[in-house]
């Protein structure tokens, strides 16, 4: 399976990601539309995204009264079809992230649909800070990356035999 | 009507009146000077006498953004301070990245213009679409970085914010204008036209949307011209890494890095103050301007020495060779901390530098009597940098006070303005022009006073294929990235994009972005436009041709180390063709018929 993956030490705070989101599922430019979200802490320059998980057991699909958000077991996105969608918001106060939230005018609950397999945010992300990869190659670079680090460690310690 | 992204409105904050209205975006403005520094100038042109003085109330300030602001268009958050400058008295525009005009866009605006002088200190909260003009007793007398928490405490965490330091209170000449507590509309003073006004700074939010004419053409031009940019040494990675000071090496390896106040143009530690250096012992991070891939900022930190534990952003290259080779110095966390000074205060870097410079010139001439200086004063010292900017910034002291209003009044003040490098008052950049010809037609012929990003015929004469030495066709290449300027600048678009991009991939965003039909040609014709309509105010303004030229040290001292060793630079062998080329007469006024082909000939 897939996941949108978020390196929070590369991105540079530029929020193109906000907008190529917003664009792709409104057809208009406004950050408070996009499904992703820039945080910004100008004190020490850190910009962190935040994104729908799509958690397995979800507090949002678990509140959700008519059945509009669903865990598709076979992408592993939540889904929401705002069809069934009475607006009631139970989602946005579920979800511990707040990625599930109303639109810039207040009405409409949107959430990130992972753009069915292709996620325009990824295609702006010229830092790499967000990435849509395998959850298996994601966890065995996190391992390799730290498996680096105490090789360094070693090596330091111990001299290199060679 | 137009179809894509503008706002289409302009706000009006009266001050003396205390009164705000909103007027409609011109469409047919919008077409000839599409927007920023194009439409602001026109705004400029039609609502304020060319001879005011910079810092009356009849003077304005248009804050403009541009019509791919608050889009994905690649480095599109550019905003734009366009008045009267105060250093110069000529048409300024000083711009600036970071994330406000996005943000003022989606507060309802395409540009605000201030008018009038308020009664005591404010500011002004823009909130979807109202506007209140709030006391800002409690923000008077801050630094940038607390004018900009305060303000967003006061109004919306995620406000984008404007304001002016302490440099531009106290009306240095050299003041800036700050954007969200650390991007900077730098030059020409427009820092201290804001003071003038008692207007402290500007807060906004919104949550409007901008649409574009053509969503399918506008996303191919965007996703085009993102893939360009990737591809380019500068903006697709070396940008990122470096940041602009990856120039120091670069351009001190040509030989054409002014050093000791221009008394060389080669400095032979430039390795102990590089972009490399920069990111082994200072850089933290580094930070994107809205929307922008290149991400040339640097948030850095000083990490050992007497100024160990201060942080901050930057400096970029224009900084570094200010307050370093300029000075001397090659001490890097000196340099460093000299620009969190001027960042601080909100004074321009480039300025300061060369004002250092300059008084360090003059006192080891003997100019300036040792008792007018409290310190030290002598190049290569990081001790005489450091308390010389403080002493600019703070204005504590006379001295101070002479070097807040640039290196022309300080050295015209001690009987010797020629050691002002310095065209129209304002301070040249980090370009030599006896070893890069071209860049000092472009220096001289500046709408603002001497500037690099005018036209950055840097790019073809350092990192193209253009002979830098040679005065043939420099004429020509000065004018075609004076007019392509001209008309990005009104987009919102940054200049660093021009590393990759070229007018045809700019224009095919806005024609997309706007409805508006946009050849090339077309584009560099409104550039053209523009460049003609800022010299129109010039003129009015008073300046001449004798306006029009380089400090005496270029063409009588020649260059005494390094690879360009020898040169010295002779703007006539460029500017009379320069005059023709621009269908100026031989006194550098814009002949009728040229007007006439630009469609302002009602501008006379």
């Amino acid at each position: 399976m897939k996941l949108l993956t978020i390196n929070v030490d590369k991105c540079t705070g530029c929020r193109a990601c906000e907008y190529a989101c917003s664009f792709v599922h409104t057809g208009k430019f406004n950050p408070l539309d996009s499904r992703i979200h820039i945080s910004e802490f100008l004190d020490d320059f850190v910009f962190i995204p935040s994104v729908c998980t799509q958690c397995e057991d979800a507090y949002c699909v678990s509140v959700c009264p008519t059945h509009a958000l669903s865990k598709n077991k076979q992408t592993g996105v939540v889904d929401f079809d705002s069809d069934k969608c009475i607006g009631c918001k139970q989602c946005v106060m579920a979800c511990p992230w707040g990625a599930i939230k109303l639109n810039h005018e207040g009405r409409e609950i949107i959430k990130c649909d992972m753009c069915g397999g292709d996620p325009e945010c990824v295609k702006v992300c010229q830092a790499k800070a967000l990435e849509f990869t395998e959850v298996e190659d994601m966890v065995m670079d996190k391992k390799h990356r730290n498996a680096v680090k105490i090789k360094e460690l070693v090596t330091e310690q111990q001299g290199v035999t060679r | 009507m137009i179809k894509g992204g503008y706002i289409g409105k302009i706000l009006r904050v009266d001050l003396s009146n205390n009164k705000t209205g909103v007027e409609d975006i011109r469409e047919d403005w919008a077409r000839k000077f599409i927007g920023g520094r194009g439409y602001g100038t026109r705004i400029m042109m039609d609502e304020v006498d060319p001879k005011v003085d910079p810092l009356s109330k009849e003077n304005k300030v248009i804050i403009a953004t541009g019509p791919l602001g608050s889009t994905y268009a690649p480095s599109s958050g550019r905003v734009m301070v366009i008045t009267k400058g105060a250093l110069n008295g000529a048409i300024a525009c000083s711009n600036s990245g970071g994330h406000f005009a996005p943000e003022l866009k989606r507060a309802g605006f395409d540009m605000i213009i201030i008018e009038g002088k308020a009664e005591k200190p404010v500011y002004l909260w823009i909130n979807k679409g109202n506007v209140e003009i709030r006391d800002a007793s409690d923000i008077w007398g801050k630094n940038v970085s607390d004018a900009d928490s305060i303000m967003k405490k006061a109004t919306h965490p995620e406000a984008g914010t404007l304001e002016i330091g302490l440099a531009a209170e106290k009306l240095s000449l050299i003041s800036n204008v700050t954007f969200d507590g650390h991007r900077a509309a730098g030059r020409t003073g427009v820092g201290a036209v804001l003071a003038s006004k008692n207007l402290k700074g500007i807060a906004a939010r919104g949550n409007l949307c901008v649409g574009v004419a053509d969503n399918e053409a506008f996303a191919k031009a965007v996703y085009n011209a993102r893939g360009i940019l990737s591809k380019d040494a500068f903006s697709g990675g070396g940008g990122a890494a470096l940041g602009t000071a990856l120039l120091v090496n670069v351009i001190n390896g040509v030989g054409g890095l002014p050093t000791n106040n221009a008394q060389d143009a080669y400095f032979e530690n430039a390795n102990n103050i590089s972009g490399e250096k920069l990111a082994k012992d200072n850089l933290v991070r580094n930070e994107g301007c809205d929307s922008c891939p290149i991400a040339c900022g640097r948030v850095t930190e000083i990490r050992s020495g007497k100024y160990k534990g201060n942080h901050g952003v930057g400096p970029e290259y224009e900084p570094i060779w200010a307050l370093g080779s300029m000075c001397g110095v090659d001490d890097l966390n000196a340099v460093v901390m000299a620009s969190y000074l001027c960042d601080d205060y909100g004074i321009d870097s480039i300025s300061a530098g060369s004002t250092v410079a300059c008084a360090m010139d003059l006192y080891e001439s003997g100019y300036i009597p040792k008792e007018d200086v409290p310190f030290e004063l002598k190049f290569g010292s990081p001790d005489s940098l450091v308390n010389t900017v403080k002493a600019m910034c703070e204005q504590d002291s006379e001295f101070g006070k002479l070097l807040a209003q640039g290196s022309y009044r300080l050295a015209e003040h001690y009987g010797h303005p020629e050691f002002s490098m310095s065209v129209k008052k304002q301070e040249f950049p980090a370009y030599d022009p006896r070893a890069i010809k071209g860049i000092g037609l472009e220096y001289a012929t500046s709408n603002r006073g001497a500037c690099h990003v005018r036209g950055y015929t840097i790019a073809a004469e350092v990192l193209g294929n253009t002979d830098r030495l040679t005065y043939e066709g420099k004429a020509e290449l000065t004018k075609i990235f004076q007019d392509l300027t001209s008309a990005l600048d009104s987009t919102g678009i940054c200049l660093f994009t021009t590393f990759g991009l070229q007018g045809k991939e700019i224009a095919e965003m806005f024609e997309a972005a706007t409805g508006i039909k946009c050849s090339v040609d077309d584009f560099m014709k409104t550039g053209e436009r523009i460049w003609n309509m800022e010299r129109m105010f010039d003129i009015k303004a008073g300046f001449t041709k004798d306006d029009d030229a380089l400090p005496e040290r270029l063409a009588k001292e020649p260059i005494k180390t390094g690879p360009s060793k020898g040169e010295v630079t002779d703007l006539n062998r460029m500017l009379p063709e320069y005059y023709q080329l621009r269908g100026w007469d031989e006194n550098g006024i814009p002949k009728i018929d040229k007007l006439k082909e630009l469609g302002i000939d009602d501008l006379v």
